[in-house]
């Protein structure tokens, strides 16, 4: 359960981490601000999963250890979400591949057998219920927008798709959830993910790529070169100030 | 060149039963996304339950020049206002 956990509540940190990067770099201020609320949504979302976590693990570990405490090596989420920001259009794509992918997640999560799962999906649903359509807006916007903004999002898909796959290579946590029905089976959300995403990138003027191979290993602790730098910064404050408070 | 895109105005109503109330403006390319960004802009701390948004373009104002002859005759006429009726006791919620 706990290895489970942590899958989740990396996925959350890691990407609301990269958001949080655009604080004050965004193209307009609306859209600043609309990227700082995902980035604290998923942050929000990370926290409940950590201090879940280490109340199941029960060796005295708390939120903060498990955020910034951690190794890269230790961290469970996936590749995606720890790509770096690029440009706009890069950062959509992620977002709008991640969305789609937590909000068929927790949909399932809805009908887990753990009940502490259950009621968090159903609060964190109306989130993700909100960055959906986001995301989505802002595909289409780009996608089918002018031929720069296309180009740039048809570039972006096309280096970021092949990372979506790996979100459905089923971990030993994976499976054991799935085995205990307090997880989702990820063949079958993969072939919902599909249908799922399909009529938004039509809609969007946008092909993903076609091939097989993918990249993957950040489930298991098998990270990008980009992780490291991301958590130098995320966790320098804990690091050179242990116990520091303010 | 760089476009500016097109302002609007927000409205929020905070509470069922309370009328909208302008809260200030942004910037948005269409209607849909005029919304999206006053939700992200100003409902995050709690503010509200339904929003307008009104395009800039679309509001009437009154001209400042103006300000003496429309609202200032009204300041010395008391008698406007109903405050010199007695309430008859059994009259509750006045």
């Amino acid at each position: 359960m706990v290895p489970y956990l942590l899958q989740l509540a990396d996925n959350a940190l890691i990407l609301g981490h990269r958001l949080s990067e655009w604080c004050g770099h965004a193209p307009e201020l609306e859209t600043d601000i609309a990227l700082a609320n995902l980035a604290l949504d998923l942050t929000g979302q990370a926290r409940s999963l950590y201090q879940h976590a280490a109340e199941l693990e029960g060796e005295g570990r708390t939120e903060d250890d498990l955020a910034y405490l951690r190794d890269a090596s230790a961290f469970r989420h996936v590749l995606l979400v720890e790509q770096p920001n690029q440009d706009f259009a890069y950062t959509i794509v992620r977002q709008f591949i991640f969305d789609h992918f937590q909000h068929l997640l927790y949909t399932e999560l809805l009908r887990s057998k753990d009940d502490w799962l259950r009621d968090f999906a159903a609060r964190v649903i109306k989130e993700v219920r909100y960055h959906l359509p986001f995301s989505t807006s802002w595909l289409v916007r780009l996608g089918d927008g002018t031929p720069l903004s296309h180009q740039k999002t048809e570039q972006a898909l096309t280096d970021l798709w092949p990372f979506s796959k790996e979100l459905f290579h089923a971990s030993p946590a994976d499976l054991e959830a799935a085995h205990l029905g307090i997880g989702p089976d990820l063949d079958w959300m993969a072939r919902l993910f599909e249908d799922a995403t399909g009529p938004d990138l039509i809609s969007a003027g946008l092909t993903p790529p076609t091939t097989d191979w993918f990249p993957k290993g950040g489930k298991t602790g098998i990270h990008s070169e980009h992780l490291g730098p991301l958590l130098a910064e995320m966790q320098f404050l804990p690091r050179a100030y242990p116990g520091c408070s303010w | 060149m760089e476009q500016e895109w097109p302002l609007w105005e927000v409205f929020i109503r905070s509470k069922n039963g309370l009328h909208h109330k302008h809260v200030g403006s942004l910037h948005a390319t269409d209607a849909a996304m005029a919304l999206t960004n006053a939700r992200d802009v100003y409902t995050r701390r709690n503010e509200g339950v339904s929003i307008w948004v009104v395009p800039s373009t679309a509001i009437v104002a009154s001209d400042p020049g103006t300000a003496e002859a429309y609202f200032e005759p009204a300041a010395d006429k008391v008698y406007r206002h109903p405050t010199f009726f007695e309430v008859p006791d059994a009259v509750k919620h006045m």
